[in-house]
């Protein structure tokens, strides 16, 4: 592939603290020391691609993928759909989106998850998809379910689909978390609030697309995701070959 | 009042929590069959030119208690030091792997082609290394740093001397215990803790 140049350094004032004491499990597992920061090299410029040919015709569709389209899942029926763009504000086109949840009830399809919360039958919680040439992107899932974690005494997660992302190069690479507008679960959320910057929060708040909503159908929630750009080097190409 | 710039603001991370394994690995998370071909299930094919190695490690939290749920992912160079998709680069290298702590023991395995070098940005050649990056419940933010082998040379490259304290250059320096077999231990936090890059 192409080396297409330097990653944007990250600001790292957008992102989420490492270390949080409301976040009871991050206080043993977040680096004490400063991170080193330098400019990216060819292995951070540099990513694996997924073709097109991965995919399979229902991964994007988790309300039929786990029966493999012979009986659907149980909930709230949502579109999640939107682009994923760089921070020079141009398209990321074929790129692996993959995304997991719980299902309509709070409970994951997870060995270690013994929530109380029924299992679904028909509902896996994982699927994935590759952005079309403009970055865009979608899935049709059911709304996931709130639910209760051990951290303090009396934690909720809000409603919320994990997603990863690659990119063109290793740098980019990014994990986060879609919530949904107007879940009051947000605010009391200490995994949310590790962000400290409120606009960057709302970033992640996937507001009602009713016009993208099918009558009698399903709710559509639309959530764009950014990632990491490249600096633009015209006057720099001497400096490449020093 | 200024022209505006049509820069945006990257998506900002969340930790993967407990379960990344369902979306991730899902056969690992005893749900096998989801997907006809899962992602990243070895960095290499059947052919790979160059030398089969297996490191070995644990994820340590500040307790010195190994993670149980930590996933890593790695992307590396094939053994002429070419990733995929560049002119030259071995068919049978793929250069990126998913894999796991073990849920019982927190031990993880990568099984893969040892890397050649690299060169970096003005000609400079980076030594033979593999870049990790770590996720998990806890884990803010994607963790970042790389693999380097003590059976190389390692002097010269060019993000180990950005390393002020010579010492913790060995937190990124996989040891040689057996033949092709390495071991490459990461420490969260606390005595030792491995070097962390954001670059
Ligand atoms: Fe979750």
């Amino acid at each position: 592939m192409t080396n297409l140049g330097p990653l944007i350094p990250r600001n790292r004032e957008i992102h989420p603290v490492a270390y949080d004491p409301d976040y009871k499990t991050s206080v043993a597992r977040s680096p004490r020391l400063p991170l080193i920061s330098m400019e990216s090299t060819p292995g951070e410029e540099t990513g694996p691609r997924f073709g097109h040919g991965l995919i399979g015709p229902l991964d994007n569709n988790l309300i039929l993928n786990w029966t493999g389209g012979k009986a659907p899942a149980v909930g709230e029926r949502v579109l999640m759909h939107g682009r994923v763009l760089d921070e020079n504000a141009r398209p990321v086109p074929n790129t692996l989106i993959e995304i997991w949840q719980a299902n309509a009830g709070g409970r994951y399809r997870h060995k270690k998850d013994g929530y109380l919360a029924p299992l679904d039958p028909n509902f896996g919680g994982c699927g994935r998809t590759i952005t079309d040439e403009n970055g865009y992107y979608e899935f049709l899932t059911v709304r996931p379910g709130a639910y209760p974690w051990p951290n303090r005494g009396n934690d909720w997660r809000p409603m919320h689909i994990h997603v990863s992302i690659f990119g063109n190069s290793f740098g980019q690479r990014l994990i986060s978390q879609m919530y949904f507008e107007g879940d009051p679960l947000i605010d009391r959320c200490p995994i949310a609030a590790t962000i400290k910057d409120r606009g960057q929060l709302e970033s992640l708040v996937a507001p009602l697309d009713i016009n993208r909503s099918r009558p009698l159908d399903f709710l559509a929630y639309k959530f764009d995701i950014v990632l990491r750009g490249r600096r633009q080097t015209m006057f720099e190409n001497k400096l490449e070959g020093m | 009042m200024v022209q505006k710039l049509e820069a945006l603001v990257e998506t900002p991370s969340q930790t993967a929590g407990p379960y990344v394994h369902i979306g991730l690995m899902p056969t690992y998370a005893g749900n096998p069959g989801y997907y006809d071909q899962e992602v990243g299930t070895s960095p290499i094919a059947a052919g790979a030119k160059g030398e089969i190695i297996e490191i070995s490690g644990e994820v340590f939290d500040g307790t010195g208690w190994a993670l149980r749920d930590a996933l890593l992912e790695s992307w590396q160079a094939d053994a002429a030091g070419k990733f995929a998709g560049q002119e030259g680069a071995d068919p049978a290298v793929s250069g990126h792997c998913r894999f796991a702590a073990d849920a019982v023991s927190g031990e993880f395995t990568l099984r893969t082609v040892k890397p050649g070098a690299v060169p970096a940005r003005g000609g400079k050649m980076q030594a033979p290394h593999i870049c990790l990056w770590i996720v998990a419940r806890g884990i803010n933010i994607g963790l970042q740093t790389r693999i380097y082998f003590d059976d190389e040379d390692n002097s010269a490259d060019p993000v180990l001397a950005r390393i002020e304290q010579k010492p913790r250059i060995d937190t990124l320096i996989a040891r040689k215990v057996g033949d092709g077999k390495y071991r490459f231990d990461i420490r969260l936090q606390g005595d030792g803790e491995t070097v962390f890059f954001d670059m």
